[in-house]
């Protein structure tokens, strides 16, 4: 390894050598690395594209790169060796591995590399010098929230589609909502799903659809009286939505989401799911950017948490819960309009 | 397996009757299990569901249960599989190709890509391992570029007939689930009665052997890489029907579901043993303990944790009955 990386760390300088020659005028434009979970997932590109957009207006260079799959931790190592060799002072990064991201961001820092986890955080939180994220305990406090209210006289008989064992976002997500829907919840901090009388089926989604399919196929088996269903994410939903369909069960089951994809505010729009949380990638990457723009000007880190909002969208707005039309949605979300 | 009991004719191991009987024990004891712990699991309306459930795994794993007994491994099918997938919903969805004729292109993609696997296994002779691994990333990035990792939705009512359900005294049974088991019985008499279905267990007894007696093997081999890939073009067909989408991130843990499938089934890695019925008994213990543990509440992980010994049973038991036979 030491060999390849040396060579390509070598290979890598010799080239921005090059470029820093060929580009003597802007030899003071602040460089910025963003380092994304994958590339694919349309949630990511959006981050790049904000990332880009807002390099632009602020005269930075962005550097771009991403793990290879989910869960990819070594290849963004990689990516943070290569960016500190590109001369980036500031690098903000999803992780793809909150832990093992750890030791290589420590490494960066001690050569005065200022870190933003953008999405979601390392572990210790406090391992990057700031994060910029969507609250993922609130997104589910408000579709829990509206869900109680339209419930309104029913019984609920409540199924979870959560994303899989030991995820932290999973378990923020699934006890927000409880919380929101005035069941007894863990609180934020917890990494297990919570559990009440109430919720009469939980299962694992991956955050996909063919798999929440599946889930929702085997939760009704379970009880087929389901009358709400809370999901991870807009996929799930869909696969929870082509179940109750197959079902017969589509109109009498609520569905309520978290993410605020373009598929997912489509989805809210055709009626297939009542409610999603809309989180902002584009603007989790346009702060992060500013952010070490204002580093490279004048040594000033950016420090703790910042929530980058969350807004629930829906077209069937209930009393005393604040929402967004799916207009609005549609205006802000991710991925093909 | 020993070559100093090469026989003049290796095209005749035949199946013991009782080789299914290991799996079948299995699936029985979890089902009866899982019938003790919830009244809503022993119904036909839940059987139907999990043959729902296993019908994209259960039909990639006939493919794979057809390279798996040349000794072969295929590691592309699932990415194959969302390949073809995609391709048929865009050109039908996006590109207004008509339905049939897009199917058809999934189809022929699928079957290039194991043209390709077949080629490469046998030209060049690679290890099936590599050539797979490689064509599972091409397909993959082929995927998400030709979609830009973009849901195809919208889609004609035929692309989805398959995932539709009649009723069968007061059971829903589906379509696609039909043709899986129509497929299981086709292949399963084919490798039984036919002479190119002896060659493809003759080739992965003994190449060698199977060479010298005059049987073409690299043919055997070619047709099974292209008869898996049809298989996967149908599973890509079945995939598209069941979730009424076309979805680019499909496929990413079929190959090592298929594999579960082929092996806790009872089919040998050392190739040349094995019933394509076990795949799908092999399926059915999957997609059984992933809905009774829903529906006694308990994670799913315990289902992955019951997989893994199960694995490890079968296989052991493959090696152990081969040494005894010596």
């Amino acid at each position: 390894m030491t060999h390849a990386s040396r060579f390509a760390r070598l290979g890598l300088s010799s080239l921005i050598a090059c470029g820093a020659a060929a580009s003597a005028l802007a030899a003071d434009a602040p460089v910025i690395g963003l380092i994304t979970k994958t590339d694919t997932n349309p949630f990511f590109v959006k981050m790049k594209e904000g990332a880009q957009a807002a390099a632009t207006a602020k005269g930075a260079k962005l550097l771009s790169a991403a793990g290879k799959a989910d869960g990819d931790n070594a290849g963004q190592v990689t990516a943070i060796e290569n960016m500190m060799a590109g001369g980036a002072k500031t690098i903000l990064i999803t992780p793809n591995d909150s832990k093992a991201i750890v030791p290589a961001i420590k490494k960066g820092q001690a050569q005065g590399v200022m870190f933003i986890a953008l999405d979601s955080p390392a572990e210790p939180a406090d391992a990057t010098d700031a994060l910029f994220a969507t609250n993922n305990y609130t997104a589910g406090e408000l579709i829990g929230r509206y869900a109680k209210v339209a419930m309104a006289g029913k019984t609920p008989k409540i199924a979870t589609l959560d994303l899989f064992p030991g995820h932290p976002v999973g378990a923020q997500r699934h006890n927000g909502f409880m919380k929101g829907f005035g069941l007894q919840a863990p609180e934020a901090k917890v990494n297990e799903l919570g559990k009440s009388a109430e919720i009469v089926c939980s299962a694992d989604s991956f955050g996909d659809q063919a798999k929440g399919q599946t889930a929702m196929e085997n939760c009704l088996q379970k009880n087929p009286d389901i009358n709400l269903v809370y999901t991870i994410n807009e996929p799930a939903a869909a696969g929870a939505y082509q179940a109750l369909k197959n079902a017969g069960k589509d109109k009498g089951v609520m569905i309520v989401s978290v993410d605020g994809g373009c598929a997912g505010v489509r989805n809210v729009k055709a009626g297939a799911i009542a409610a999603t949380s809309q989180q902002y990638p584009l603007k989790m990457a346009a702060m992060g950017v500013e952010a070490g723009v204002e580093f490279a000007k004048t040594g000033k880190k950016a420090n703790g948490y910042t929530d980058t909002g969350v807004t629930l969208i829906t077209d069937k707005p209930m009393a005393g819960v604040d929402s967004k039309d799916t207009k609005v949605g549609t205006e802000l979300c991710w991925g093909n309009k | 397996m020993s070559s100093t009991t090469l026989s003049p004719a290796p095209t005749t191991w035949r199946p013991p009757p009782l080789a299914t009987l290991g799996p079948l024990f299995a699936l029985v004891a979890a089902a009866a299990f899982f019938a003790t712990q919830s009244d809503r699991f022993l119904s036909i309306q839940n059987f139907s569901l999990i043959l729902q459930q296993v019908m994209v795994v259960g039909t990639i794993a006939i493919g794979q249960t057809l390279v798996i007994l040349t000794a072969g491994i295929d590691l592309s099918c699932g990415m194959v599989m969302a390949l073809g997938g995609i391709l048929m919903t865009r050109l039908a969805a996006v590109s207004g190709l008509n339905p049939y004729a897009a199917i058809a292109c999934g189809l022929l993609a699928c079957m290039a890509f194991g043209l390709v696997n077949g080629l490469l296994v046998t030209r060049i002779r690679l290890p099936s391992f590599i050539v797979t691994l490689g064509t599972m990333n091409i397909a993959f990035a082929i995927t998400q570029l030709y979609s830009s990792a973009q849901t195809v939705t919208d889609l004609p009512p035929q692309m989805t007939f398959l995932g539709g359900t009649f009723a069968v005294g007061g059971a829903a049974i589906n379509y696609g689930t039909l043709l899986m088991l129509v497929l299981y019985g086709a292949v399963w008499w084919g490798l039984r009665e036919t002479q190119p279905g002896r060659h493809v267990y003759a080739v992965g007894n003994n190449p060698e052997a199977t060479r010298l007696t005059g049987i073409r093997t690299e043919r055997v081999l070619l047709g099974v890489y292209v008869m898996a890939g049809a298989f996967y073009g149908i599973a890509a067909l079945l995939s598209v029907a069941r979730t009424g989408v076309g979805d680019p991130n499909a496929g990413q843990t079929e190959n090592l579901d298929a594999i579960t499938a082929v092996v806790l089934g009872g089919t040998s890695l050392f190739g040349g043993r094995g019933i394509v019925l076990g795949s799908l008994l092999g399926a059915l213990i999957v997609g059984v303990f992933r809905n009774g543990l829903t529906l006694m509440g308990v994670p799913s992980v315990y289902q992955v944790l019951i997989t893994g010994i199960l694995v490890i049973l079968a296989v052991a038991t493959d090696q152990l009955s081969r040494r005894g036979n010596r």
